[in-house]
């Protein structure tokens, strides 16, 4: 199978951060928010840059929608950074009605998404972020795989016009993609091809989902893996023509079974070509305190249980 | 009562606890921890009326606390233990997979002591109102007491919460304010301008006194004060002037501490400048 090099591991947040500088140098409209969050976000380095573009809201996230909503009218390109649950559960509303109805052109930079936000523990670890955003109306909704792709979709999302849900998260984990690879939005990418099983991933699953490539190789399975980082559109073609070939889904996501990839990959399936499909998810849990990777283990987001889904969709043919 | 002699040696310990908790799990916000270890002493040791033995979550019959600043928890879990809700030794499994003493106050692991989860902030202040507007519907005496962030406060649902209280007379309520003029990003005068805190709860229609966090003698004469509010038909916000970090030279009043881990040479240098106790480490 195509071998994939972790170039040194890395944290998807400073992707963002880098990607929000480039994004502010190309483009003088590019202002950045957050909610005293601005180290966590690694929004330093832009604030640095452009201080006059850089607006510290203090620790109240729901005005700070609304604020970068108001910017957004006056043509700015505004993109707001906390939390995961921060700029999603605790400021629905204000998503909802100020940027997704309004039209505004605000980008929701979700930092410390899913459980491997770590020791903080449920409070801080939204596992229901997707869904929420999901089900907006016209809502871009992105999760990139490393390093290097969350700094390409950050750039992305500041040429697109419209409302987008960029996530990311806390941990280090492989960088593995292109360092300059353009970030299409609504396009999936074929990590590698495969006949017996696809395995559709988005975040860092994505790299969960090539170990479990290669661990179902070495078994004589043969898997195709896909990187769904745009969740909103989703990319169905490349879906279709994938299962087309190999009959049998494994969907992974650090995220609740509601709501997420998962569903919304199912969707598609029980419309246009049903398909067995195996789901990767936190279930429906709550999160708690741990280490990333004991979390990982324990919520059954690894490789190993990637590998195990994929086992038992293809019994299901 | 205990003297300040005691609770200053209870505090000294607790600060201790909440180095080396934050330290074992080399994650934690040891900054405000350490502003308001001495208010949440002085409470649990002198004023709460409340019963570890006896303690249930509906807090039928006695006190009940809040910790709206959920990321408070070193302090939190400490003078909890110390005062005897569960044994001292789980200090040390704090913030570990499968812990009761979650990262931020959890209600799922069953943790004695704790009435509601917080950590999301801005949230605490309301479940005190309802806890207090509860106990006034029960004709249940107790009070309900609650301890915000100064950054905290700029959450709008803090107000929201302020309005509320003093629409519906809940002078069984006191809350607090960890007034470290600190949060993760800087000052908070530098974050949000927070403007005169004392005038904005006057203004809200709350008894307000201001008072030394670190000074056991202005600590208990705001809460005499504050319990003599019961009657008044307001709550009471204390406004505790505190310091980040506080005990420990190099913590000491920067928001540098808000959540970093201190590394082992400076926790051997804050453990030797607190000094050891008759109370023992966990
Ligand atoms: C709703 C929400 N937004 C952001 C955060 C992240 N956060 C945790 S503590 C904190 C700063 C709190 O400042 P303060 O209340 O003054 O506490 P101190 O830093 O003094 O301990 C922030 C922004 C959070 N926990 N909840
Ligand atoms: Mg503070």
């Amino acid at each position: 199978m195509k071998k994939y090099i972790d170039t040194g591991k890395k944290d998807t947040r400073s992707g963002f951060g880098v990607g929000l500088l480039e994004a502010g140098k190309a483009d003088a409209r590019v202002v950045a928010l957050t909610a005293d969050l601005k180290g966590s976000l690694k929004m330093d380095a832009f604030a640095a840059e452009f201080p006059e573009r850089f607006i510290q809201c203090g620790i109240a996230e729901a005005n700070m929608v609304g604020a970068a909503a108001g910017l957004a009218i006056t043509g700015k390109v505004p993109f707001i950074g906390s939390f995961a649950e921060f700029v999603t559960g605790r400021v629905y509303d204000q998503v909802r009605q100020e940027v997704a109805y309004g039209k505004t052109n605000v980008k929701i930079a979700s930092s410390h998404a899913g459980i491997t936000l770590g020791e903080d523990g449920a409070t801080h670890q939204t596992m229901e972020d997707i869904a929420l955003m999901r089900a907006l109306p016209e809502m871009v909704v992105i999760n990139p795989c490393d390093f290097n792709q969350t700094k390409n979709a950050t750039i992305a999302a500041a040429k697109y016009v419209g409302p987008v849900y960029l996530r990311f998260g806390r941990p280090s984990v492989p960088n593995f993609t292109p360092e300059n690879e353009e970030f299409v939005i609504g396009k999936a990418q074929v990590m590698n091809e495969g006949k017996d099983v696809t395995i559709v991933a988005c975040g860092h699953l994505v790299w969960e989902a090539l170990q479990a490539a290669e661990i179902l190789e070495a078994e004589g399975i043969c898997a195709e893996v896909i990187n769904m980082a745009t969740i909103k559109p989703l990319d169905e073609e490349t879906l279709l023509t994938s299962a087309v070939k190999t009959k049998a889904v494994v969907v992974a996501e650090e995220h609740n079974m509601a709501g997420g990839l998962g569903e919304a990959v199912a969707g598609v399936f029980a419309r246009a070509l049903p398909t067995p499909v195996e789901f990767v998810n936190g279930k429906d849990l709550f999160g708690q305190t741990g280490t990333p990777s004991a979390l990982m283990e324990a919520y059954g987001l690894d490789a190993q249980h990637i590998a195990a889904a994929a086992r038992k969709v293809i019994t299901r043919k | 009562m205990y003297s300040n002699e005691k609770l200053q040696e209870i505090s000294t310990q607790v600060r201790r606890d909440i180095l080396r908790m934050v330290c074992k799990a080399k994650s934690g916000h040891p900054g405000g921890s350490m502003s308001s270890t001495d208010i949440l002493t002085a409470l649990y040791f002198n004023v709460m009326k409340h019963d570890p033995a006896t303690w249930t979550r509906d807090g039928k019959g006695q006190d009940m606390f809040i910790l709206s600043a959920g990321h408070m928890t070193p302090v939190y879990y400490s003078v909890l233990s110390r005062a005897g809700y569960f044994p001292v030794e789980e200090l040390g499994t704090f913030r570990t997979f499968g812990a009761r003493l979650q990262g931020h106050p959890s209600i799922r692991k069953g943790l004695p002591g704790v009435f509601q989860a917080s950590g999301s902030l801005g949230q605490g202040l309301s479940a005190a109102c309802g806890l207090a507007l509860g106990k006034k519907m029960d004709k249940d005496d107790n009070r309900v007491w609650c301890l915000c962030g100064d950054g905290e406060s700029e959450e709008g649902q803090i107000w929201e919460a302020g309005m509320f209280a003093v629409f519906h007379k809940l002078d069984n309520l006191v809350a607090m304010t960890d007034w470290n003029g600190k949060q993760i990003d800087g000052p908070v005068s530098e974050v949000s301008g927070e403007g005169d805190l004392a005038a904005k709860w006057e203004a809200w229609g709350w008894n307000v006194i201001v008072a030394e966090g670190h000074d056991f003698d202005s600590i208990q004469q705001a809460f005499e004060l504050a319990k003599a509010g019961k009657g008044s038909g307001k709550p009471t916000m204390i406004l505790f002037k505190t310091e980040m970090g506080h005990g420990v030279d190099f913590m000491a009043g920067t928001h540098k501490w808000h959540g970093s881990v201190p590394k082992p040479e400076q926790l051997e240098d804050a453990l030797k400048q607190l000094g050891e106790t008759s109370l023992g480490d966990f």
